[in-house]
């Protein structure tokens, strides 16, 4: 997660986040995933850091009131504050089209996008998504009609079982957003972080060009019988 | 064959008729299925991997709250065979007040001397998965031929020591299940491969008649022949909806994937091949071991079974001598995988035939064409040579210079295919609409696309008057989609339905071809009841045996030992093709699944606490975007055939394609899959040896393939998949 909580306007429920924006989970986060930071936070730093956080009101154990906008559509729930976005998403808020595969990022099928940048919902807590747009891919067709790459994915068949397909079509929209004629090598760094175990990544991939209007030939030699007729 | 010549449908690129549906998320999975009031269901497993449970207490998460039924797996005391066994299940109301629950659940037990490591479990003094029984089951042995004799006669003989590791299925959607008994019906939601195996499974397990179970599965997120039954998880689902009196969905986490829902089983292969001067095959011997886990000892009261396989595959020496040997270890159990047995024989047989052909000095392709007995696979070859350009890419091995090590490598692969036993109902509306309900189900390969592309054909309509209704228990029965059957199991019965529909509305429209262009006013003449009308799978339409052959070019960094495949074409057929796009995705699936075979794929045990050490796809690396080949599809069309599989042949090959292939980059074979930087690196002796491998190192392998030769022999039963009915 790149995006700082603190940085949005204050949701309801946002008592979980220092006045300052750095939350005690955040803070703690840092320290743990990175000695260096630590280090080189020198450790003053680190025991104001600490007295700070420790003087943060925690929120929970029990359920909580959290605010999300999904599409563009407020709703507030009640859930316990170690309720992930993904089982928010697809659990409180009936939109099952993130899928749950992995469930420790490392998959990408649950992608959402957070203010326009993909992350996996599966972890980050929902009440770290409050005050953010939540873009699931409920939220991509418009009014029904299919986006375009949507419609290569199908056309291109950029899918095989579909588990996958909603991560997919989530990073690659984020992606020809910024970038909309991504090169081959592009689109593959983009995807990187989504496994497809049916293997549907060369179709993917030809999606994504077919979609900004690139050539994404197929790759397959039909021979008619004809011309490889067996003595 | 009575298929059409001219088509509209039939063998074009027709995008899955479910694709709009599954990109946009609407598409609903059995993971997605939300009834109202179901509750939570997970397992409690066992942290050893032996033990003695004597009891179990579930009072305290019983009353946790939230818990609304608590059961045991097994009454009484038992024992744990591998760490991940089922022990207990819970359901409640949220996903969290279970894990808190889980937390509470007593286990009193005493933990076991255990074994996870093939090689020290064939030893006589390991400790026994079963107690009182061999780990090491009795050897398959085969003998045809005067063998000792053929090698003895032989111009060369070629020696190869092999290993190929366990691989995990690891679908995208876990196995699970949402399981509700309303009154004396039970109707289950599942992830599953067979949607009447399922039924039929739940009935007998549950003690529910047949007709009063409906098992349905609307879209699923692959198997791989994992998915074939219920599973524990099922019945554990089951029998928690019945104690809570509410519906329970289960699903599995990706951790309990890699622990308990099977696995490809391993091997380790000791192959010895012999030639006469001509470059013919006179004799082939081959010692094997491999383990499929603790479980399918579990029917013979010990030791083990099933993990054996074709030998000497696809090929025909006159004289061979086979002996494969199974060996339980304290690890979940196997099952069947994507082309079960085909990938781990291939492996060997294709390492000792290169082996052979270096000491011949003969062309790896030559050999191939000179000793296939297949003449499909032989042209096969032949048409893939030239397309890679075979000649010009083709090194002595290790003559490739410089520290990146370019090289290439080929391989053959055979399945049985077939299919057959599918019914199907149509039903034609007035309005012109017609709706195709079968019970089979789609994991991906495009099976509900095919029922409509053979119903638009037959009736000469668009395709999205065709509404296709599959995946539910209720239909007219299918066969589970296994063996890569369900395309020729049901496009000959909605073929045979559709024929049917014809001849009723000729009947009942007095017109003379109620096709195309007559098909509205046919239908109009219907009225108020529609047309229902059945059709069954019939000879002549479809058949069995697909070859395929695949080549690899690879490029070898000599000194970080990272292998990368740069190219894979891939030359298969499969009769008559009904959609080139879902037939493409699927040989791409195959190549990419046998990729992560080769370079990546391995779950590894840890001896000292018996765990696995990689269940997740944090550790258990999956192929991903980064790590494509070019791939590139000859399909040849033989629709004289009629129509066959192709899931999976595609995937037989690769890996023993890109093993062979390195091996050519390199000058000296890596002996154990999958070909990971420190095992490169071992062969080319830059660090010790058999820091992983063990194939290696023969000093590690000597006493199984020992005690493989003395243990006693077993009935050679010729493995799942059939590779010599292809001949
Ligand atoms: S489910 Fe979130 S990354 Fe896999
Ligand atoms: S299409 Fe099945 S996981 Fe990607």
């Amino acid at each position: 997660m790149k995006r700082n909580p603190g940085d949005a306007a204050a949701p309801s429920g946002s008592e979980v986040f220092l006045a300052s924006g750095l939350s005690r989970r955040t803070f703690l986060k840092s320290l743990g995933t990175s000695a260096v930071t630590a280090a080189a936070m020198g450790a003053e730093q680190v025991s104001q850091g600490l007295a700070q956080a420790n003087a943060e009101r925690p929120v929970g154990p029990g359920a909580v009131p959290v605010t999300l906008t999904v599409n563009g559509e407020k709703k507030t729930f009640r859930l316990e504050p170690r309720v992930t976005l993904l089982e928010a998403l697809r659990g409180e808020a009936g939109l099952t089209g993130a899928k749950e595969a992995c469930d420790r990022a490392t998959c990408g099928a649950c992608t959402v996008l957070l203010d326009g940048t993909p992350v996996y919902a599966c972890s980050m807590l929902a009440i770290e998504a409050q005050g953010a747009e939540i873009t699931t891919i409920e939220g991509i067709a418009k009014n029904g009609e299919l986006s375009a790459l949507q419609k290569a994915m199908v056309d291109k068949d950029g899918l095989q079982c579909g588990y996958c397909s909603p991560g997919m079509v989530m990073v690659l929209t984020a992606l020809l957003r910024k970038n909309p004629r991504p090169t081959e090598a592009e689109v593959r760094h983009a995807i990187a972080g989504n496994l497809c175990r049916c293997g549907s990544y060369p179709r993917i991939v030809a999606a994504a060009r077919a979609a900004s209007g690139q050539s994404a030939g197929t790759k397959l030699t039909f021979i008619s019988s004809h011309d490889h007729a067996v003595a | 064959m009575p298929w059409p010549k001219e088509t509209r449908w039939l063998g074009k690129e027709t995008p899955r008729v479910d694709g709009p549906a599954k990109v946009t998320g609407r598409a609903k999975f059995t993971s997605d299925i939300v009834l109202p009031g179901v509750l939570h269901g997970a397992i409690l497993r066992a942290k050893w991997p032996a033990a003695h449970v004597k009891s179990v207490n579930l009072e305290k998460a019983r009353r946790a709250p939230g818990i609304k039924a608590a059961i045991l797996v097994n009454e009484g005391e038992f024992e744990v065979r591998y760490a991940g066994q089922e022990i207990a299940a819970l359901a409640g109301t949220s996903k969290q007040a279970v894990l808190d629950a889980l937390a509470l659940i007593e286990v009193s037990a005493e933990p076991a001397a255990f074994v996870v490591k093939e090689l020290e479990a064939v030893k006589a003094d390991a400790p026994q998965v079963f107690a009182g029984k061999a780990n090491l089951t009795e050897g398959a042995a085969k003998e045809t031929g005067e063998v000792a004799a053929a090698f003895a006669a032989a111009a060369a003989v070629a020696e190869a020591t092999v290993s190929t590791p366990i691989q995990l299925h690891q679908p995208m959607e876990p196995h699970g299940h949402t399981v509700q008994i309303d009154g004396d019906e039970l109707t289950a939601w599942s992830s599953t491969q067979g949607v009447f195996a399922c039924r039929d499974s739940f009935a007998k397990s549950m003690n529910f008649p047949q007709s009063k179970v409906r098992v349905t599965c609307e879209h699923m997120g692959g198997g791989f022949g994992s998915k074939f039954n219920p599973g524990v998880e099922g019945l554990l689902c089951a029998k928690l909806a019945q104690a809570a009196g509410a519906p329970v969905k289960l699903m599995l986490t990706r951790a309990e994937e890699g622990l308990a829902v099977g696995n490809r089983p391993s091997s380790f292969q000791k192959l010895k091949l012999a030639a006469d001067a001509e470059g013919k095959l006179t004799a082939f011997e081959i010692y094997s071991v491999g383990t499929p886990g603790f479980a399918a000892g579990a029917n013979q009261g010990g030791g083990s079974g099933g993990a054996s396989f074709p030998a000497p595959y696809i090929y025909k020496p006159a004289a061979t001598r086979v002996k494969q040997g199974s060996v339980a270890v304290n690890a979940g159990q196997s099952c069947a995988f994507r082309a079960p047995g085909h990938p781990v024989a291939s492996v060997g047989m294709e390492a000792v035939l290169d082996e052979l052909a270096v000491k011949l000095g003969v062309d790896p392709v030559e050999i191939r064409i000179k000793n296939d007995p297949h003449e499909i696979r032989r042209k096969e070859y032949a048409l893939g040579a030239e397309k890679f350009g075979w000649k010009e890419k083709y090194r002595k091995p290790g003559a490739s210079p410089g520290p990146v090590k370019t090289g290439v490598g080929v391989a053959g692969a055979a399945w049985m295919s077939g299919g057959r036993g599918t019914q199907a109902e149509i039903q034609v509306n007035a309005d012109g609409t017609v709706e195709v309900r079968v019970g089979t189900q789609d994991l991906g390969t495009g099976s509900r696309t095919v029922v409509q592309v053979v119903a638009a054909e037959m009736l000469g309509l668009d395709r999205d008057r065709i509404t296709v209704r599959i995946g539910d228990s209720r239909f007219p029965p299918s066969g589970s989609s296994g063996g890569s059957q369900t395309t020729a199991a049901v496009s000959p019965a909605i073929f045979d339905a559709c024929e049917n529909v014809l001849a009723e509305l000729k009947k009942v429209s007095g017109l003379d071809d109620p096709r195309g262009a007559n098909w509205k006013a046919a239908c109009a003449k219907l009225g108020s009841a529609p047309l229902q009308v059945r059709g069954k799978w019939r000879e002549g339409l479809s058949t069995g045996g697909a070859g395929g052959v695949q080549f690899a070019e690879v490029g070898v960094d000599t000194d970080m030992g990272a292998v990368k495949v740069k190219k894979v074409l891939v030359v298969q057929d499969c009769g008559l093709v009904v959609n080139k796009l879902t037939c493409e995705s699927q040989i791409n699936g195959g190549v990419i699944m046998g990729l992560g075979y080769a370079l990546y794929e391995q779950r590894v045990m840890d001896a000292r606490t018996g765990f696995v050490l990689n269940p997740t796809l944090e550790n258990y690396k999956l192929p991903g975007a980064a790590d494509l080949p070019e791939i590139q599809i000859m399909l040849l069309d033989m629709p004289e055939r009629g129509v066959i599989g192709v899931g999976e042949p595609c995937t037989v090959p690769t890996a023993s394609a890109i093993a062979n292939a390195v091996a050519n980059a390199l000058g000296v074979r890596v002996p154990d899959l999958p070909l990971t930087p420190d095992r490169v690196l071992a062969a080319l002796g830059k660090v010790p040896k058999g820091a992983t491998g063990t194939a290696a190192r023969p000093d590690a392998t000597a006493g199984a393939f020992a005690a493989v030769a003395a243990a006693p022999e077993a009935e050679w039963v010729e493995s799942n998949g059939g590779c010599h009915s292809y001949t």
